[in-house]
């Protein structure tokens, strides 16, 4: 094999344990731009809003919250941390298929144009 | 669990606010598709699909700033240092698109607003730095470290300024604060953030510049020539 392929593979198998297994130590607070959103109102154990003025009050229903990976979590898995492991493994994979396609695709509409032989 | 990212959700900006910065992230990824697509040769395809991978990966990675407030690396200085500010932002789009489309993370209508801050003005900010110090620092093993981490401080604080403006654009709660308090409350929290995205890209870069300088786009395009090294004519 090829040694830029091992980089590639050796990458991989590190965003892999990442999001497959590190997630699930990650803090679980509200995070930068959370904390500002949230800033003014006041929340029950669920994080609904109890009461006053802030912008999270506007959020509305996201188009893809009824995805089974919804949330960082894997649907039908009971176990917490394999459903959030699973969902990171999963993310991982997705992501490196859709840009390797989509730089693939970039690429092949490049070399189809000219031999690239431009001196 | 990992909290919800750093994504803005659905409703927060209004409507035409979010299209609005929709068209804006639509130019700015042509651009980056025109000019990405001239550095795009065959050993870069999967070494960009990798860093987009291995940024959704980190960004599951929320650590703790301030009491009860988190964070998460945004990518976008990363992405620039290793495969250069077009491809660079578009591996942080693809990030952003899988996060909203798959995992409900981020509003599938903010995704302009998302892709504005994060991909365009967070990997732009944090490539200028590194353009910038690169040609300026001496040529030492810490420079790609140093720059790193500044750059990240940098690139992150400049993204979530790209969040108070399109509050102060559309925001739809007037939640009673001035815009000089938001910002502020922004700036500080994404100060600390940065640094620690600042860390892990940092690590990341030097260690890739370490075994496989030849993957590294700042290392090959950027870096101050040694000048012992000049090649004369």
């Amino acid at each position: 094999m090829k040694k830029s392929t091992w980089f590639i593979l050796s990458g991989l198998i590190a965003a892999l344990l990442l999001a497959g297994v590190v997630s699930n130590y990650a803090s679980g607070h509200p995070d930068g731009l959370d904390s500002v959103a949230r800033e003014g109102c006041t929340f029950d154990a669920d994080d609904h809003i109890t009461g006053g003025t802030c912008m999270a009050q506007s959020e509305t229903d996201n188009a893809t919250k009824d995805s089974p990976l919804a949330g960082y979590g894997l649907r039908g898995i009971g176990n917490d941390f394999l459903s959030t492991g699973l969902s990171g493994a999963i993310g991982v994979v997705a992501t490196f298929a859709l840009g390797g396609g989509v730089f693939w695709l970039l690429r092949a509409g490049r070399s189809s144009r000219s031999s690239h032989q431009a001196g | 669990m990992p909290a919800v990212a750093m994504h803005i959700s659905n409703g927060i900006i209004d409507n035409q606010i979010a299209v609005l910065f929709a068209g804006v992230a639509l130019a700015g990824l042509a651009l980056c598709f025109i000019q990405g697509r001239r550095e795009l040769d065959d050993r870069l395809v999967p070494m960009a699909g990798l860093v987009a991978a291995f940024i959704f990966a980190v960004q599951m990675l929320n650590f703790q700033v301030l009491p009860g407030v988190s964070g998460h690396l945004l990518g976008g200085t990363l992405a620039a240092i290793l495969v250069g500010p077009y491809l660079g932002a578009i591996c942080v789009t693809i990030v952003l698109v899988v996060q909203a489309l798959i995992f409900s993370d981020g509003g599938v209508t903010a995704l302009g607003l998302n892709v504005t801050n994060m991909a365009l003005l967070g990997t732009a900010a944090g490539y200028l730095v590194v353009a910038t110090l690169l040609r300026v620092l001496p040529r030492r093993t810490w420079t790609l470290t140093a720059t790193a981490v500044i750059a990240s401080v940098v690139s992150v604080t400049v993204a979530s300024q790209g969040f108070v403006l399109q509050y102060a654009l559309g925001g739809a709660t007037d939640v009673g604060r001035s815009l000089g308090a938001i910002a502020a409350a922004m700036a500080g929290t994404h100060l600390l953030i940065g640094l620690g995205e600042g860390v892990i890209t940092a690590l990341t870069v030097t260690y890739v510049a370490k075994v496989r300088p030849d993957l590294v786009y700042a290392v090959r395009n950027l870096r101050r020539p040694v000048v012992s090294e000049a090649v004369t004519a």
